[in-house]
């Protein structure tokens, strides 16, 4: 058995994934002497560790929800920048997911192994776009492994919500987003469709929006509800946390039409659940085709699935020849944030 | 694009909580879509879609064909709804090509065609279809579609599409067949309002003789039973403006009874026993004398003194049908129960129920019926509770027992040629009674008339005896020496103030010839009188 099969390496602890020989866990729930944190989304990125490396931006989106010294010591490397971490190399590379979200490559005893963290392959203005890179063992998510995920276009999403509020003007439309990510994606997709008026903005969304323009992301006019009355919001779009649809924030709204965006609007149960009238499937995630086609692409001989449903994409890469397992990684929240 | 238009339309009611929205997005549809895509659509929402062939197992089928079967497993699990999971699982989208099926050329096509048939019928429109308009599809094949609309909420909004009330629509719906066509032309105003139901004569169902011999191998509980009411049977017909009365042969009698017409503001189809009621009386109503009901049959014209001295009423026995629905295949008890209740929906002093007797023996029913001597009662009905409403007279369900008849030894006066085979025969007998004639004598006074109840070879011996016998002769009528005693049978006795002897027979017949009683020991009038029922 050679020294360096990633399994050797490569462990789960209590407080997640461990690469022994540079000492660091990827995206720990617990605080850990050293980490390296994917992206920005809390169920990822927790304060408290000893050492943190990340991208700048996903550093600058830990230090406005925790603070600028959520971690002892915060050190950033900027995509395809090579930082040597006890005996291994780490290699950030874009990810797709959100502004800053990286794949964690880890050479070491010259064998590359890739964790995904959270990625999607489709086209996403507010990121740079998923970079696949050959390795001998790709650790990958499968938040929608399963085959009856298949997103439809953003564009077409944003079509529907243009549609519905052409046809009712005298309503106010409210879209439920993820606060990180899902709200300045939707707001640069309103613009691409040609939308102009300013978007009205819940405050929860607020300070990352502007964290985002600040880093170059484009997002056009917000403004917040504030007083206005009920009749001047005829008409307006609102973006709010998913939690406020159902919140008595929402009241002064006139009779708004509740929309949902999120990869699990797909299924109507869920979308259902949410409250959503409108459900708009607008996914941070990979689908079922983008998963297979993001396997083929890194050609891996070895392939983990951690959080999501790694059952059926175990299963399909079994059946394609793959060598896959599952490792199960607590405390992720893929869910809220898909 | 209608398929996948009310793909859109199902989608956007799944998750549209509000009824009013629900309704809005309805009304909408309706009036964005042509006939008859829009009547299937309505079909759709209202459970009123029959496509036998189009079944679940279908669905697994296709999925196993378009997905590992393990990978398909995990989804439905995940997923939770058949339909859903191979609306998303499958593979092919639309192309920019194909034509999208419309709903109409959908259903029609799984109406006809085999369960062999279905799956490739589907698998071609899934392949035309978007996510949305798969999963449509796969629910029309399912049956239930679960977007939170009930059949009301959708009547409702062809109710407000077509600016009527919703209760216009539910009368007029059941028995109708998508895809409404002529309802959506009454509802855009092209057309006036269909009817409900179909306004044709139902066959009557009709009741066997029971052969008192049998009657002790018959469970009782199963039975229900009512009064033989003594009128004539009718089926009522009604629907909006369009109303009708048949009579036991399908007959529309519906002209002499204007009073009976006006009453029947509802849509239904009612059996039941034509009556006149005695004046003044009601709740109960009192049934009248036969002969009173004979004022009102065949009249041409009704004049307003007839309709006033001899107010017509109907007794109800059944309920064939309701706002379209048949329900003669439902079993009595349920027939009788939608009676009841419909009634009470419906009241108008014109109607009411023909009530069960309850008993629990044979020997009870057969006391009540031995004690009813009420002129309106011809004796008793039984019918099985289980009884579906049949056409004709079939054996088993229902039975007639009829009262025993009353008889009387009467003395045979005149005689009359019969018509047909009979027209050679002295077939046609009136036959009298004794009274005192006021001058200290006895006179015979003519008390009926009968023409049946004897054999062949009676008629013969009866004929050779006119004949033989004659006084004299008025055309085809002879009068006869008075020798030849009768025992006649007949059902009951009333009052008449158009016969001499003031007395009428209901339905006599002879029943022997006494040719062994001397006339002079025959029966007197006071005795029929006295056989005349109480009240």
């Amino acid at each position: 058995m050679s020294p360096h099969l990633p399994q050797t390496w490569l462990k789960l602890t209590q407080a997640g994934l461990y690469c022994e020989p540079g000492g660091f866990h990827i995206d720990p729930m617990k605080p850990v002497a050293s980490a390296v944190i994917t992206h920005g989304h809390a169920d990822h990125a927790r304060a408290g560790h000893g050492a943190t490396l990340s991208t700048p931006e996903t550093a600058a989106i830990m230090a406005l929800r925790y603070g600028k010294d959520h971690a002892a010591r915060i050190e950033t490397a900027p995509y395809r920048q090579r930082t040597k971490i006890g005996d291994v190399a780490v290699t950030l590379l874009p990810a797709g997911h959100i502004l800053g979200s990286a794949q964690v490559v880890m050479e070491y005893g010259g064998v590359r192994a890739i964790v995904s963290g959270d990625f999607k392959r489709r086209r996403d203005p507010t990121c740079a776009p998923f970079e696949p890179m050959a390795c001998d063992l790709f650790i990958t998510e499968a938040t929608f492994g399963l085959p009856v995920f298949r997103h439809p276009s953003d564009t077409h999403e944003i079509g529907r919500l243009l549609a519905s509020m052409a046809l009712t003007p005298e309503r106010a439309h409210l879209v439920g987003v993820y606060p990180l990510g899902k709200c300045q994606r939707v707001l640069c997709l309103l613009r691409e469709a040609g939308y102009e008026k300013p978007v009205y903005l819940h405050g929860a969304l607020q300070a990352l929006t502007d964290l985002y323009q600040s880093l170059g992301v484009a997002v056009g006019p917000t403004a917040s509800i504030g007083d206005l009355p009920k009749d001047a919001l005829k008409g307006v779009l609102v973006l709010c946390p998913p939690s406020a649809i159902a919140d008595r924030w929402s009241r002064r709204l006139p009779d708004p039409v509740t929309a949902v965006a999120s990869g699990w609007m797909q299924v109507r149960a869920r979308a259902r659940q949410q409250g959503a009238e409108l459900p708009l499937t607008i996914s941070d995630h990979a689908d079922w085709d983008e998963l297979l086609q993001t396997i083929e692409d890194v050609q891996a001989p070895e392939i983990w699935v951690t959080h999501g449903r790694e059952d059926g994409l175990v299963y399909a890469l079994a059946q394609r020849g793959h060598k896959a397992r599952a490792l199960s990684l607590l405390g992720r929240e893929d869910e809220d944030v898909a | 694009m209608s398929m996948q238009r009310f793909g859109e339309l199902l989608d956007a009611l799944s998750f549209q909580p509000a009824r009013n929205e629900k309704l809005r997005l309805i009304v909408e549809y309706l009036r964005a879509t042509p006939d008859p895509d829009r009547g299937y659509a309505i079909a759709a929402l209202t459970g009123g879609l029959h496509l036998p062939n189009a079944k679940p197992g279908a669905l697994r089928a296709l999925g196993a064909a378009q997905a590992d079967e393990i990978l398909f497993g995990l989804s439905y699990d995940y997923v939770g709804d058949l339909a859903e999971t191979l609306a998303l699982i499958w593979r092919a989208g639309p192309s920019e090509e194909t034509e999208v099926p419309a709903l109409a050329d959908v259903v029609t096509a799984l109406e006809t065609a085999s369960a062999k048939e279905v799956p490739a019928l589907l698998a071609g429109w899934l392949d035309r279809l978007d996510a949305t308009g798969r999963w449509a599809l796969l629910k029309l094949v399912t049956g239930a579609l679960r977007v939170g609309v009930s059949a009301r909420l959708a009547k409702t909004a062809l109710a407000q599409f077509g600016e009527v009330e919703p209760d216009a629509i539910e009368e007029l719906w059941h028995g109708r067949a998508p895809p409404y066509t002529d309802v959506f032309l009454w509802l855009t105003k092209r057309a006036d309002r269909p009817h409900a139901l179909n306004l044709a004569f139902r066959p009557f169902m009709l009741a066997h003789a029971l052969d008192e011999a049998e009657i002790a191998l018959l469970p009782a509980a199963d039975f229900r039973a009512e009064w033989k009411w003594d009128g004539i049977r009718v089926q009522l017909v009604a629907d909006g403006d369009q109303r009708r009365i048949y009579s036991r042969g399908g007959e529309e009698i519906g002209k002499a009874f204007p009073d009976i017409l006006d009453a029947m503001n509802f849509a239904a189809v009612l059996d039941g026993e034509l009556l006149v009621a005695e004046l003044g009386t009601s709740d109960p109503v009192e049934v009248a004398s036969f002969n009173k009901l004979q004022q009102r049959l065949n009249r041409k014209t009704v004049t307003p003194r007839m309709l006033e001295e001899f107010p017509a009423h109907v007794r109800l026995y059944d309920l064939l049908d309701e706002q379209g629905e048949d329900l003669r295949a439902f079993p009595f008890d349920q027939r009788r129960q939608r009676l009841e209740a419909w009634l009470r929906a419906h009241p108008h002093p014109r109607f009411d129920l023909s009530p069960l007797i309850p008993f629990e023996t044979w020997g009870e029913l057969a006391e009540l019926r031995a004690k009813a001597r009420s002129e309106a009662i011809e004796g008793l009905m039984l019918k099985r509770g289980d009884s579906l409403y049949m056409t004709g007279r079939v054996k088993g369900p229902w039975f007639k027992w009829k009262r025993d008849p009353l008889t009387i030894d009467a003395v045979v006066m005149y005689a009359q040629r019969g018509h047909g085979k009979r027209s050679s025969f002295y077939s046609d007998y009136t036959f009298g009674c004794w009274r005192d004639d006021g001058q200290g004598g006895q006179e015979l006074v003519p008390v009926g008339q009968a023409y049946f109840g004897f054999t062949d070879a009676e008629l013969k011996q009866l004929d050779k005896w006119v004949r033989d016998h004659t006084r004299s002769r008025f055309g085809p009528v002879r009068e006869v020496e008075i020798g030849l005693v009768v025992e006649v049978a007949f059902d009951s006795v009333q009052r008449s103030a158009r016969h001499k002897s003031g007395v009428a027979l209901r339905f006599p017949r002879i029943s022997r010839l006494r040719w062994d009683k001397p006339a002079a020991e025959a029966d007197r009038l006071e005795t029929l009188v006295g056989m005349m029922a109480e009240g």
